[in-house]
């Protein structure tokens, strides 16, 4: 079984992003960025998989701007075979990113679609269940663990009260959650071997599929900050000040 | 215009988030409100629900039938509107797919009928979107619309059928079973991080919660660490909450926990490093060794 994994090129999780001046978006130009740390958890299953034998082949892809190789090295450096980079230039809202995913799907027939299940960056939570849908495949949203066996995948997911599990027929699409593994670190070796496995790069445009926005940016501002506090020095003058200044018991 | 909102009904209640969701979707116009599973008369009792499609066949929140079967409806409405839960998440999307339409999720603020205000970067901007879909499908943050009172309705309850399902299969739900509130439904709610050094010492947050009704949260560090279960997570990708006061205990206050609770009325922190970023968001900090300090809190409650 092949296992096709989508990831994404985010903003590091460690750097706190800046509103632009004109509120067009938010200041991206020179920061880190990364592979957003849930699809690196998709990456790390399904790298696992393959090491248990139930899958044969990891492929990585994702749909960006050229940089965006990068992420695709890092995927194979912690053990992925080979990856594509579907390139463009513009900011695909989810819906128009699964479009995409759906022709590299169509084209790569993968047993299984291991993804992050949320891009740090918009907080969409949504492409992995847009794919299943214009798929027809199963989904097995926020997945904490999974077990293949006889044609079928079995996944427990994080909901608000504790744990699912759901029995999902193969090929399936999977968005991992935070508790699924922890994903290792790249060796320098596999990072040197990464750089010679084959990365093949196709024109978004050239895959004949509707990638426009239905979502109009209007405007994009900072929250309203808090204010710091004070500090106290006891636990009563806490109870005190909660009791008779912020009045919340 | 008429909205249709997806309440989930827990222990014959409608979940606080639901009614929050019906308070958004209201804003629409008509709503008639759709129930999986057992509940339709929870949901038939809440002011402003039009009418209530009852789906009993569809007793778990599988989301392959559910989308099916919202999709088959669909077109009757401006806008399908759940709140921002798991459950929601898990259906709404899909859904989404199933008609070609971006769904919005996270919705803080309503502008009008397709104008719509959520978070992104963990709550580090707000960005204000325009949707130019038929049809708007939306999740809406349980903390930043009122929900709406639980009984003064009387609506009329139709029965659906529902589709099948045969790739998508429910096994079980292991629900942790607890006497306290909802996370996102607590007027108090104190959180734990991993300042707490191990899961015996969580604990010691329950006579402090049992004293001011709290629900009890942690941090992803603490989940991670296995000193807490994973649905007691708040953040970023954890649970968002807003409540009246919110303690945080033993936490540094990481941006994706901020982006969870930082829309609190009253911040509390407690952490021995007072360089910690929690501070810069507590109305009232103390500086010091939380095992020293619960046990005062306790007492001086």
């Amino acid at each position: 079984m092949k296992i096709l994994v989508p990831v994404k090129r985010v903003v590091d999780y460690n750097v706190k992003v800046r509103v632009a001046a004109d509120g067009s978006g938010v200041e991206t130009q020179g920061l880190k960025m990364s592979l957003n740390p849930f699809d690196e958890i998709a990456v790390e299953e399904a790298i696992r998989l393959r090491e248990k034998g139930v899958a044969t082949e990891v492929v990585v892809v994702t749909i960006g701007v050229q940089a965006a190789q990068d992420i695709l090295r890092t995927s194979m450096a912690m053990g992925a075979d080979r990856a594509i980079l579907v390139k463009t230039d513009d900011t695909l809202e989810p819906r128009a990113v699964a479009n995409a995913l759906k022709a590299i799907v169509e084209r790569e027939q993968p047993g299984l679609v291991c993804m992050g299940k949320q891009a740090i960056d918009d907080d969409m939570n949504a492409t992995g269940q847009i794919l299943a849908a214009k798929l027809g495949w199963p989904q097995g949203t926020f997945a904490s663990a999974v077990t293949v066996a006889d044609g079928r995948i079995e996944v427990a997911r994080e909901i608000d009260g504790g744990t699912e599990i759901v029995s999902l027929a193969l090929p399936a699409v999977v968005t991992a959650d935070l508790r699924l593994n922890e994903p290792r670190y790249a060796s320098l070796p596999n990072i040197m071997k990464a750089r010679k496995k084959p990365l093949e790069m196709l024109e978004a445009a050239d895959l004949g599929v509707d990638l426009a926005s239905r979502l109009t940016i209007v405007s994009v501002a900072e929250p309203a900050e808090r204010k710091e506090g004070i500090k106290l020095g006891s636990a009563a003058e806490l109870v005190e000040k909660l009791k008779t200044e912020a009045k919340v018991i | 215009m008429t909205a249709l909102v997806l309440l989930e009904v827990e222990n014959g209640e409608v979940r606080q988030a639901s009614r929050s969701a019906l308070t958004a979707a209201a804003r629409f116009g008509d709503v008639d409100a759709i129930v999986f599973g057992e509940g339709a008369s929870a949901a038939a009792a809440l002011p402003g629900v039009k009418r209530v499609l009852s789906v009993p066949g569809l007793a778990t929140d599988l989301a392959e039938p559910a989308a099916d079967l919202l999709a088959s409806i669909a077109k009757d409405y401006s806008h399908i509107v759940a709140s921002a839960s798991a459950s929601g998440k898990n259906i709404l999307p899909r859904l989404a797919g199933l008609l070609d339409v971006q769904p919005i999720p996270d919705v803080v603020e309503i502008k009008d009928a397709e104008t719509f205000v959520r978070p992104i970067y963990a709550g580090n901007a707000l960005a204000t979107v325009r949707s130019s879909d038929a049809i708007k499908i939306l999740t809406v943050r349980g903390s930043s619309f009122d929900p709406a009172p639980k009984d003064g309705g009387s609506a009329p309850v139709e029965t659906l059928d529902a589709p099948a399902s045969e790739k998508s299969v429910f096994v079980k739900v292991e629900l942790s079973a607890s006497d306290r509130p909802e996370l996102e439904a607590a007027r108090v709610v104190i959180s734990g991080g991993k300042g707490m050094k191990d899961a015996a010492n969580f604990k010691l947050l329950e006579p402090i919660a049992d004293k001011l009704n709290a629900a009890i949260g942690a941090s992803r560090a603490a989940v991670d660490s296995g000193f807490a279960p994973n649905e007691m997570q708040v953040g970023q990708t954890g649970k968002i909450v807003a409540p009246e006061l919110y303690i945080a205990v033993g936490l540094s206050g990481a941006i994706q926990h901020l982006a969870g609770m930082k829309d609190s009325r009253v911040i509390v922190a407690i952490n021995t490093d007072p360089e910690a970023p929690i501070f810069r968001v507590a109305d009232y900090g103390i500086v010091g060794d939380l095992f020293e300090i619960l046990p005062a809190l306790e007492k001086a409650l």
